[in-house]
Protein backbone atom coordinates (compact mmCIF):
# COMPACT_ATOMS: atom_id res chain seq x y z
CA UNK A 1 0.00 0.00 0.00
CA UNK A 2 1.75 3.18 -1.06
CA UNK A 3 0.01 5.40 1.66
CA UNK A 4 1.83 3.71 4.24
CA UNK A 5 4.92 5.64 5.46
CA UNK A 6 8.00 5.00 3.30
CA UNK A 7 10.48 6.49 5.40
CA UNK A 8 13.16 7.77 3.36
CA UNK A 9 13.20 4.57 1.09
CA UNK A 10 12.47 4.77 -3.10
CA UNK A 11 9.96 3.54 -5.14
CA UNK A 12 10.87 0.97 -7.85
CA UNK A 13 10.15 3.28 -11.42
CA UNK A 14 7.27 1.94 -13.29
CA UNK A 15 5.78 4.03 -15.80
CA UNK A 16 9.19 6.06 -16.71
CA UNK A 17 10.78 3.07 -17.50
CA UNK A 18 8.45 0.65 -19.98
CA UNK A 19 7.68 0.92 -23.40
CA UNK A 20 4.23 1.04 -24.08
CA UNK A 21 2.99 -2.48 -25.11
CA UNK A 22 -0.36 -3.93 -27.00
CA UNK A 23 -1.13 -5.50 -23.43
CA UNK A 24 -0.88 -2.51 -20.93
CA UNK A 25 -2.06 -0.16 -23.42
CA UNK A 26 -5.24 -1.90 -24.37
CA UNK A 27 -5.89 -2.62 -20.74
CA UNK A 28 -5.84 0.98 -19.68
CA UNK A 29 -7.77 1.95 -22.26
CA UNK A 30 -10.61 -0.55 -20.88
CA UNK A 31 -10.03 1.30 -17.31
CA UNK A 32 -10.24 5.22 -19.12
CA UNK A 33 -13.89 4.09 -21.60
CA UNK A 34 -14.90 2.45 -18.27
CA UNK A 35 -14.74 5.52 -16.88
CA UNK A 36 -15.57 7.76 -19.59
CA UNK A 37 -19.07 5.70 -19.85
CA UNK A 38 -20.09 6.56 -16.34
CA UNK A 39 -20.80 10.18 -17.53
CA UNK A 40 -22.70 8.62 -21.03
CA UNK A 41 -24.83 6.65 -18.87
CA UNK A 42 -25.41 9.36 -16.40
CA UNK A 43 -26.80 11.40 -19.64
CA UNK A 44 -28.87 8.17 -20.72
CA UNK A 45 -30.69 8.16 -17.48
CA UNK A 46 -31.32 11.96 -17.50
CA UNK A 47 -32.54 10.98 -20.94
CA UNK A 48 -34.82 8.02 -19.70
CA UNK A 49 -36.57 10.37 -16.84
CA UNK A 50 -37.06 13.18 -18.95
CA UNK A 51 -38.49 11.06 -20.82
CA UNK A 52 -40.53 10.09 -17.90
CA UNK A 53 -41.09 13.60 -16.85
CA UNK A 54 -43.21 14.97 -20.27
CA UNK A 55 -42.89 16.00 -23.64
CA UNK A 56 -41.53 19.73 -23.15
CA UNK A 57 -38.52 18.76 -20.46
CA UNK A 58 -37.56 15.69 -22.86
CA UNK A 59 -37.32 18.57 -25.67
CA UNK A 60 -34.93 20.13 -23.97
CA UNK A 61 -32.59 17.13 -23.10
CA UNK A 62 -33.51 15.58 -26.36
CA UNK A 63 -32.19 19.08 -27.59
CA UNK A 64 -29.47 19.05 -25.84
CA UNK A 65 -28.38 15.15 -27.00
CA UNK A 66 -29.09 15.86 -30.70
CA UNK A 67 -26.69 19.25 -30.89
CA UNK A 68 -23.35 18.70 -32.30
CA UNK A 69 -21.72 18.40 -29.06
CA UNK A 70 -24.85 15.92 -27.74
CA UNK A 71 -24.15 13.69 -30.94
CA UNK A 72 -20.26 13.84 -30.54
CA UNK A 73 -20.56 12.87 -26.89
CA UNK A 74 -22.88 10.17 -28.10
CA UNK A 75 -20.86 8.60 -30.74
CA UNK A 76 -17.52 9.08 -28.62
CA UNK A 77 -19.58 7.37 -25.96
CA UNK A 78 -20.82 4.55 -28.22
CA UNK A 79 -17.02 3.88 -29.36
CA UNK A 80 -16.09 3.32 -25.82
CA UNK A 81 -19.13 1.29 -25.21
CA UNK A 82 -17.71 -1.16 -27.96
CA UNK A 83 -13.96 -1.28 -26.74
CA UNK A 84 -14.43 -1.54 -23.28
CA UNK A 85 -16.77 -4.32 -24.34
CA UNK A 86 -14.59 -6.24 -26.25
CA UNK A 87 -12.50 -5.89 -23.73
CA UNK A 88 -14.57 -7.42 -21.01
CA UNK A 89 -14.67 -10.41 -23.23
CA UNK A 90 -10.83 -10.54 -23.83
CA UNK A 91 -10.66 -10.84 -20.10
CA UNK A 92 -13.70 -13.71 -19.98
CA UNK A 93 -11.24 -15.29 -22.36
CA UNK A 94 -8.20 -15.31 -20.19
CA UNK A 95 -10.58 -15.81 -17.02
CA UNK A 96 -11.46 -19.17 -18.92
CA UNK A 97 -7.36 -19.84 -19.33
CA UNK A 98 -7.44 -19.01 -23.18
CA UNK A 99 -5.54 -17.07 -25.06
CA UNK A 100 -2.54 -16.03 -22.66
CA UNK A 101 -0.14 -17.45 -25.54
CA UNK A 102 1.78 -13.89 -26.76
CA UNK A 103 0.59 -13.83 -30.33
CA UNK A 104 -3.37 -15.24 -29.47
CA UNK A 105 -2.98 -11.60 -26.57
CA UNK A 106 -1.94 -9.10 -28.94
CA UNK A 107 -4.31 -10.71 -31.52
CA UNK A 108 -7.22 -10.08 -29.41
CA UNK A 109 -5.65 -6.43 -28.68
CA UNK A 110 -6.33 -5.82 -32.30
CA UNK A 111 -9.46 -7.40 -32.00
CA UNK A 112 -10.44 -4.55 -29.52
CA UNK A 113 -9.11 -1.89 -31.64
CA UNK A 114 -10.24 -2.58 -34.78
CA UNK A 115 -13.76 -4.28 -33.36
CA UNK A 116 -14.60 -1.18 -31.99
CA UNK A 117 -14.57 1.01 -34.53
CA UNK A 118 -16.46 -1.68 -37.01
CA UNK A 119 -19.03 -2.06 -34.04
CA UNK A 120 -19.09 1.44 -33.88
CA UNK A 121 -20.01 2.36 -37.81
CA UNK A 122 -22.04 -1.21 -38.18
CA UNK A 123 -24.45 0.34 -34.94
CA UNK A 124 -24.58 3.89 -36.21
CA UNK A 125 -25.75 2.39 -39.86
CA UNK A 126 -28.32 -0.04 -38.54
CA UNK A 127 -29.24 1.60 -35.49
CA UNK B 1 -11.14 -26.65 11.26
CA UNK B 2 -9.49 -23.28 12.24
CA UNK B 3 -6.25 -22.92 12.34
CA UNK B 4 -6.36 -19.22 14.12
CA UNK B 5 -5.38 -18.49 17.49
CA UNK B 6 -7.21 -17.48 20.04
CA UNK B 7 -5.42 -13.82 19.85
CA UNK B 8 -6.21 -13.99 16.44
CA UNK B 9 -10.02 -15.16 16.52
CA UNK B 10 -10.55 -12.30 18.82
CA UNK B 11 -9.26 -9.49 17.37
CA UNK B 12 -10.79 -10.53 13.93
CA UNK B 13 -8.31 -10.15 11.33
CA UNK B 14 -7.87 -11.96 8.62
CA UNK B 15 -9.19 -13.22 5.18
CA UNK B 16 -12.80 -11.71 4.74
CA UNK B 17 -14.09 -14.88 3.26
CA UNK B 18 -16.47 -13.68 0.42
CA UNK B 19 -13.32 -13.29 -2.19
CA UNK B 20 -14.31 -16.23 -4.51
CA UNK B 21 -17.60 -15.29 -4.34
CA UNK B 22 -17.02 -11.66 -5.59
CA UNK B 23 -14.96 -12.47 -8.49
CA UNK B 24 -17.37 -14.88 -9.75
CA UNK B 25 -20.22 -11.87 -9.06
CA UNK B 26 -18.18 -9.83 -11.25
CA UNK B 27 -17.80 -12.13 -13.99
CA UNK B 28 -21.17 -13.12 -13.99
CA UNK B 29 -22.04 -9.56 -14.32
CA UNK B 30 -19.60 -9.45 -17.11
CA UNK B 31 -21.33 -12.68 -19.00
CA UNK B 32 -24.59 -11.05 -18.77
CA UNK B 33 -23.95 -7.67 -19.88
CA UNK B 34 -23.36 -9.43 -23.16
CA UNK B 35 -26.56 -9.97 -24.57
CA UNK B 36 -28.16 -7.22 -22.32
CA UNK B 37 -25.65 -4.45 -23.82
CA UNK B 38 -26.64 -5.68 -27.35
CA UNK B 39 -30.44 -5.72 -25.99
CA UNK B 40 -29.86 -2.16 -25.23
CA UNK B 41 -27.98 -0.91 -27.60
CA UNK B 42 -30.99 -2.35 -30.21
CA UNK B 43 -33.48 -0.61 -28.17
CA UNK B 44 -32.30 2.92 -27.19
CA UNK B 45 -30.35 3.59 -30.32
CA UNK B 46 -32.38 3.53 -32.54
CA UNK B 47 -34.62 5.91 -29.85
CA UNK B 48 -32.05 8.75 -29.42
CA UNK B 49 -33.47 11.86 -31.41
CA UNK B 50 -36.87 10.31 -31.98
CA UNK B 51 -40.14 12.17 -30.92
CA UNK B 52 -41.35 11.90 -27.01
CA UNK B 53 -44.31 9.52 -28.17
CA UNK B 54 -42.20 7.33 -30.20
CA UNK B 55 -39.85 6.87 -26.99
CA UNK B 56 -42.62 6.69 -24.96
CA UNK B 57 -44.13 3.81 -26.85
CA UNK B 58 -41.44 1.97 -27.49
CA UNK B 59 -40.91 1.92 -23.78
CA UNK B 60 -44.32 0.72 -22.85
CA UNK B 61 -43.76 -2.26 -24.83
CA UNK B 62 -42.73 -4.68 -21.82
CA UNK B 63 -40.06 -6.76 -23.69
CA UNK B 64 -38.25 -3.40 -24.12
CA UNK B 65 -38.58 -1.98 -20.51
CA UNK B 66 -37.52 -5.47 -19.15
CA UNK B 67 -34.64 -5.88 -21.35
CA UNK B 68 -33.58 -2.02 -20.49
CA UNK B 69 -34.36 -2.35 -16.55
CA UNK B 70 -31.98 -5.58 -16.72
CA UNK B 71 -29.44 -3.81 -18.39
CA UNK B 72 -29.50 -0.70 -16.16
CA UNK B 73 -29.41 -2.59 -13.12
CA UNK B 74 -26.44 -4.85 -14.16
CA UNK B 75 -24.53 -2.30 -15.54
CA UNK B 76 -24.47 -0.07 -12.19
CA UNK B 77 -23.83 -2.83 -10.58
CA UNK B 78 -21.01 -3.33 -13.03
CA UNK B 79 -20.38 0.44 -12.24
CA UNK B 80 -20.15 0.48 -8.64
CA UNK B 81 -17.57 -2.41 -8.84
CA UNK B 82 -15.29 -1.02 -11.49
CA UNK B 83 -15.25 2.33 -9.92
CA UNK B 84 -14.53 0.81 -6.56
CA UNK B 85 -11.35 -0.81 -7.79
CA UNK B 86 -10.25 2.32 -9.65
CA UNK B 87 -10.65 4.71 -6.20
CA UNK B 88 -8.95 1.69 -4.09
CA UNK B 89 -5.46 1.86 -6.90
CA UNK B 90 -5.33 5.63 -6.94
CA UNK B 91 -6.70 7.81 -4.23
CA UNK B 92 -4.46 7.00 -0.55
CA UNK B 93 -5.07 7.88 2.54
CA UNK B 94 -8.22 5.94 4.71
CA UNK B 95 -10.13 9.44 5.05
CA UNK B 96 -10.26 10.19 0.87
CA UNK B 97 -10.60 6.75 -0.04
CA UNK B 98 -13.66 5.80 2.34
CA UNK B 99 -15.61 9.22 1.55
CA UNK B 100 -14.87 8.83 -2.67
CA UNK B 101 -15.84 4.68 -1.98
CA UNK B 102 -18.74 5.76 -0.13
CA UNK B 103 -20.01 8.92 -2.28
CA UNK B 104 -19.24 6.53 -5.83
CA UNK B 105 -21.48 3.80 -4.23
CA UNK B 106 -24.61 5.38 -3.42
CA UNK B 107 -24.62 7.63 -6.79
CA UNK B 108 -24.14 4.51 -8.54
CA UNK B 109 -27.25 3.12 -6.37
CA UNK B 110 -29.30 6.52 -6.51
CA UNK B 111 -28.60 7.01 -10.83
CA UNK B 112 -29.54 3.41 -11.35
CA UNK B 113 -32.87 3.75 -9.25
CA UNK B 114 -33.44 6.76 -10.70
CA UNK B 115 -33.16 5.33 -14.53
CA UNK B 116 -35.28 1.97 -13.78
CA UNK B 117 -37.68 3.99 -12.70
CA UNK B 118 -37.94 6.31 -15.50
CA UNK B 119 -38.43 3.53 -17.58
CA UNK B 120 -41.07 1.53 -15.27
CA UNK B 121 -42.82 5.16 -15.00
CA UNK B 122 -42.96 4.91 -18.65
CA UNK B 123 -43.78 1.40 -18.85
CA UNK B 124 -46.93 1.59 -16.83
CA UNK B 125 -48.31 4.46 -17.86
CA UNK B 126 -49.47 2.81 -21.08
Amino acid sequence: MSDMNRGNRPLSPHLTIYRPQMSSMTSIFVRLTGIGLTLGFLLIVWWLLAAATGPGYFGFVDGLLTSWLGILVMVVSLWALWYHFLGGVRHLIWDMGYGFELRTADMMGYVMIGGSFVMTLLTLLIL
Amino acid sequence: MSYKTDMGRVIGLGSAKQGAEHWFGERLKAVALIPLTIAFLCIVAPLIGESHATVVTALQNPLKAISVILFLLVTFKHLEEGLQVVIEDYVHGKGALLTLLIVTKLGCWAFGLAGIFAVAKIAFSG
